[in-house]
């Protein structure tokens, strides 16, 4: 079907594009706006961290002592490793090879799923040794070096913790949702060298996502280890 | 023009550098470097997430837009905490009546 | 100038027809007309608000609502206007509808990006909706910590909700304009030849983009603090109500760029079309455009001048404040240039621009006068800063969203409304807005604290002109609800170019076809060009030499 623009629809061109490189590019565009947003999204939670870990720089440390550092470093391990299959799927999907790409999806989704069930597995440490916000809340009153601090401060700490990776995991949680999505349409030959923005626009985002965590995990996990 | 397809050696190289990158900071959380310990730490994240966006984003191989738009974001980020905490820093600076 | 004079019978209003039509529309134009009916009928809501304040403040004993009940309405008059009105406005109506056809293109770069971008904003509405009809909200729209998280017994967290819900669709559609501005521009059509009603959206696309999350991020907060008493905001915690202030008002004061730069978007457009002259000094009004949307984000804390922020700090944030004013002084002086020795004419859209030119320079001033530290601490909370918004905000915003509405109505609608009554509803809002909110300004200087529902006697004469002012500007807004549909029926067909302006969209039919442009057009010259055309359409052009 032609229009009097002079080309015929392309397949997987959209009608408001007249070329795949404008879609491309409109795409990434879009999708980096999208990223930059979700910047200063974390951002207001990173900000309220700074503000209060300045304030309260003891009951930080000691909130953070209670976080599992081996558990950390083996998800931000495990986040990495995602990161390269993703990186890896994308490059499959440039060059047209469909079973590489999906076989990438599968191991970036595995992978993002152990990192998710270790966060389970820290959510309830921290349930049982009643570090959870709430009115079970309980944490003592001295810091790593014996200092005096108050619970509540504690509580502010692992309130952001909470709020943070919690966050954090919804948008691991999107993601896998996403790339259960590609990995269907893919199966189903929607992506070509031409017009895989889908799967770049995803790859974008799981890499964000990854980067986050890579903040996250000194900033919770590492507080005053000396 | 298509975009810039690089070699599966480019992704593993960054993927071991970042590796590095992980064990460098736990290693020097537990090592007393008094005030540089957050510096140091601070450091390694910031190129950890470099080398992501650069390599794993492809934003070596893309436009000035890509990058403009990214430092855009990271400004307004950048201002949103120094002049947040600029309040908080400041606060016990001037003690007025009253206060 | 276009030799359309008939309107073809298929155009993007007739091309469908049903409701489905609409409600799956993938069209910027019929999108944007869904916006229309969406935030009319908010505006509505929010102007009974205000009435209910008046009515109240026409005496100065509260007698007709409790307390509690007033601190509702008067934050309902807040939520609604703000983020289901100005907010989206201006960028949703008119930049939804224009800005492709200002720029060559046949849509914006994600068609279904937008209409979700209506799906979503509407739903937020419905939480507002939904909690205002259960009560409301009582907090302020500004649901200040700790009475929002810890004592207020109202729906905050459902108006909470509503508001990220509704600032998500605002992120959406700004992330959309980027696109399109950067990437779907006609062949000729440098960043320098766009019209500054582009320019204006595109830099208020970067505030939205930018600044909302951060209001989303803040009202998360106060949920989970809300819910789960957190503590970061709770000061027997360590918490600090401050610290909510700032990440607040970090989003909310560049929010009062995203409402006010699309009206300056307009203005332009409006001085362009009716001194029928190019705008002065282009490029300054360009880069003030993005100065403004910069600078807006280095101004927050005056907000929280009389919190207990830090002096230091106070003092930066006000030398800042002062910063902003500078390249909306420029536009105000560019826009003078403008019209003198223009060929004015006194169309309604005209009288719309030089109301919105002259109230927004008393509104900017007078914020202005509030970034100074010293007179701030007097007037915080007081109705000279109610004026002062008021001032910008409707005497700036809603004359710009007016003006736009009746200049671009033949376009939208293909139909032109009488112009006498459009004329003097001008007048109407134009007096009544003056009568509501000058004593305002008098009454903060006195004294007059804002949210209060009862006032010592001896202020009552000018709450009473108050009051009756906006009876009168009630009516103003009412006419053009009127005279506009009566145009959809009965109005005379609009030719492609009722006003003679230039610009793409007056290259189009009134209205327009669904594609906009039967072939993409090529640009070869600035905008605003009253000496010769600068759009060229290669295949209609060959087609017309070769009838000729």
């Amino acid at each position: 079907m032609s229009d009097s623009h002079g080309h015929d629809s392309l397949p997987g061109l959209a009608h408001q594009f007249d070329s795949y490189e404008q879609q491309r590019e409109s795409a990434s565009l879009g999708m980096w706006a999208f990223i930059v947003q979700e910047v200063m999204f974390f951002g207001g939670l990173f900000v309220t961290y700074l503000v209060y870990r300045r304030e309260y720089a003891a009951a930080f440390a000691a909130g953070s002592h209670h976080l599992d550092v081996k558990l950390g470093a083996f998800n931000t391990a495990v986040l990495i490793a995602s990161s390269l299959t993703m990186a890896l799927a994308v490059r499959a999907a440039q060059l047209g090879k469909k079973k590489p790409l999906i076989g990438f999806l599968v191991g970036t989704i595995l992978l993002g799923s152990v990192f998710l069930g270790v966060k389970t597995v820290e959510y309830s440490h921290k349930w049982h040794e009643h570090h959870v916000p709430g009115p079970h809340f309980a944490f003592e009153s001295t810091g790593v070096h014996g200092e005096p601090i108050d619970p509540h401060n504690a509580q502010i700490f692992f309130s952001l913790y909470f709020a943070m990776t919690g966050l954090h995991a919804l948008h691991m949680i999107v993601g896998i949702a996403i790339l259960l999505w590609l990995i269907f349409h893919a199966a189903r030959g929607r992506f070509t060298p031409d017009n895989y923005n889908y799967v770049e626009g995803t790859g974008l985002y799981w890499h964000f996502v990854d980067i986050i965590w890579i903040f996250l995990f000194p900033l919770l996990y590492l507080i005053g280890r000396h | 023009m298509s975009a810039h397809v690089s070699p599966v050696r480019t992704y593993v190289v960054i993927f071991l550098a970042l590796m590095a990158g992980t064990a460098l900071t736990v290693w020097a959380a537990f090592q007393d470097l008094g005030a540089l310990n957050n510096v140091v730490m601070l450091t390694i994240a910031v190129v950890k997430a470099t080398l992501v966006v650069m390599y794993f984003m492809h934003v070596r191989h893309s436009s000035r837009l890509t990058t403009m738009t990214i430092l855009a974001g990271i400004f307004f980020l950048l201002i949103l905490f120094s002049l947040t905490l600029a309040d908080y820093a400041t606060r016990d600076w001037l003690t007025v009546a009253g206060h | 100038m276009s030799a359309e004079a008939v309107s073809p019978r298929t155009n993007y209003l007739n091309a469908e027809y049903g409701v489905s039509s609409w409600l799956f529309t993938r069209d910027h134009k019929r999108i944007a007309l869904l916006y229309l009916g969406t935030i009319t009928v908010f505006f509505a809501l929010g102007g009974l608000m205000a009435t209910l304040i008046r009515l109240e403040l026409a005496t100065p004993a509260g007698d007709l609502l409790q307390p509690d009940t007033y601190n509702r309405v008067f934050t309902m008059h807040g939520v609604l206007m703000i983020f289901l009105f100005l907010i989206p406005g201006i960028p949703a109506v008119l930049g939804n509808f224009l800005i492709p056809i200002m720029i060559g293109a046949k849509d914006l770069a994600f068609p279904k990006l937008n209409l979700a971008s209506w799906y979503i904003f509407t739903a937020g509405g419905l939480f507002i909706l939904w909690s205002l009809l259960n009560g409301g909200v009582d907090t302020g729209w500004t649901f200040y910590t700790p009475y929002s998280t810890s004592f207020s017994n109202t729906h905050v967290i459902a108006t909470g909700l509503g508001v990220f819900i509704t600032g998500f669709a605002s992120i959406l559609t700004g992330l959309n304009f980027i696109v399109t501005i950067h990437r779907m521009r006609a062949p000729g059509l440098t960043w320098f030849r766009l019209p500054l009603f582009v320019w204006a959206h595109y830099a208020t696309s970067i505030i939205q983009v930018l600044g909302t999350p951060v209001i989303a991020i803040t009202v998360l907060l106060l949920a989970l603090e809300r819910m789960f008493h957190l503590g970061i905001f709770d000061p027997a915690y360590g918490g600090d109500p401050v610290l909510f202030q700032h990440l607040f008002w970090f989003y909310s004061h560049p929010a009062v760029y995203i409402m006010v730069l699309p009206a300056m978007g307009v203005a332009s457009e409006i001085f362009a079309a009716f001194a029928r002259k190019r705008i002065f000094g282009y490029r300054f009004v360009a880069f003030s455009s993005l100065a403004i949307a910069v600078l807006g984000f280095l101004v927050w804390a005056h907000h929280l001048f009389v919190a207990g922020i830090s002096v230091y700090a106070a003092t930066v944030f006000s030398v800042l404040s002062m910063l902003v004013a500078v390249p909306s002084a420029i536009k105000v002086f560019n826009w003078t240039a403008t019209l003198y020795e223009g060929s004015i004419s006194w169309e309604t859209p005209m009288l719309y621009g030089l109301g919105f030119i002259g109230l927004f320079t008393i509104g900017g001033l007078t914020g202005v006068m509030l970034a100074t530290l010293g007179i701030d601490v007097h007037v915080h909370d007081t109705y000279f800063v109610v004026a002062h918004f008021h001032y910008v905000m409707v005497g700036g915003t809603i004359m710009g969203y007016l003006g736009g509405l009746h200049y671009w109505w033949p376009k939208i609608s293909g139909k032109l409304y009488p112009a006498f009554w459009s004329k003097l509803s001008a007048l109407i809002v134009f007096i009544g807005f003056n009568l509501t909110f000058f004593p305002q300004f008098l009454l903060g200087y006195l004294g007059m604290p804002r949210r209060y529902h009862s006032y010592p006697p001896e202020w009552q004469v000018l709450n009473v002109l108050s009051s009756a002012g906006a009876s009168i500007l009630a009516v103003g807004y009412l006419m053009p609800l009127v005279y506009f549909v009566w145009s959809m029926r009965y109005g005379k067909p609009a030719p492609a170019n009722p006003w003679g302006a230039v610009g793409l969209e007056w290259e189009t039919p009134s209205p327009p076809p669904t594609e906009n442009f039967p072939e993409t057009p090529v640009v070869v010259g600035e905008a605003y060009d009253y000496t010769q055309r600068n759009y060229r359409f290669p295949l209609r052009d060959r087609h017309e030499v070769a009838n000729v």
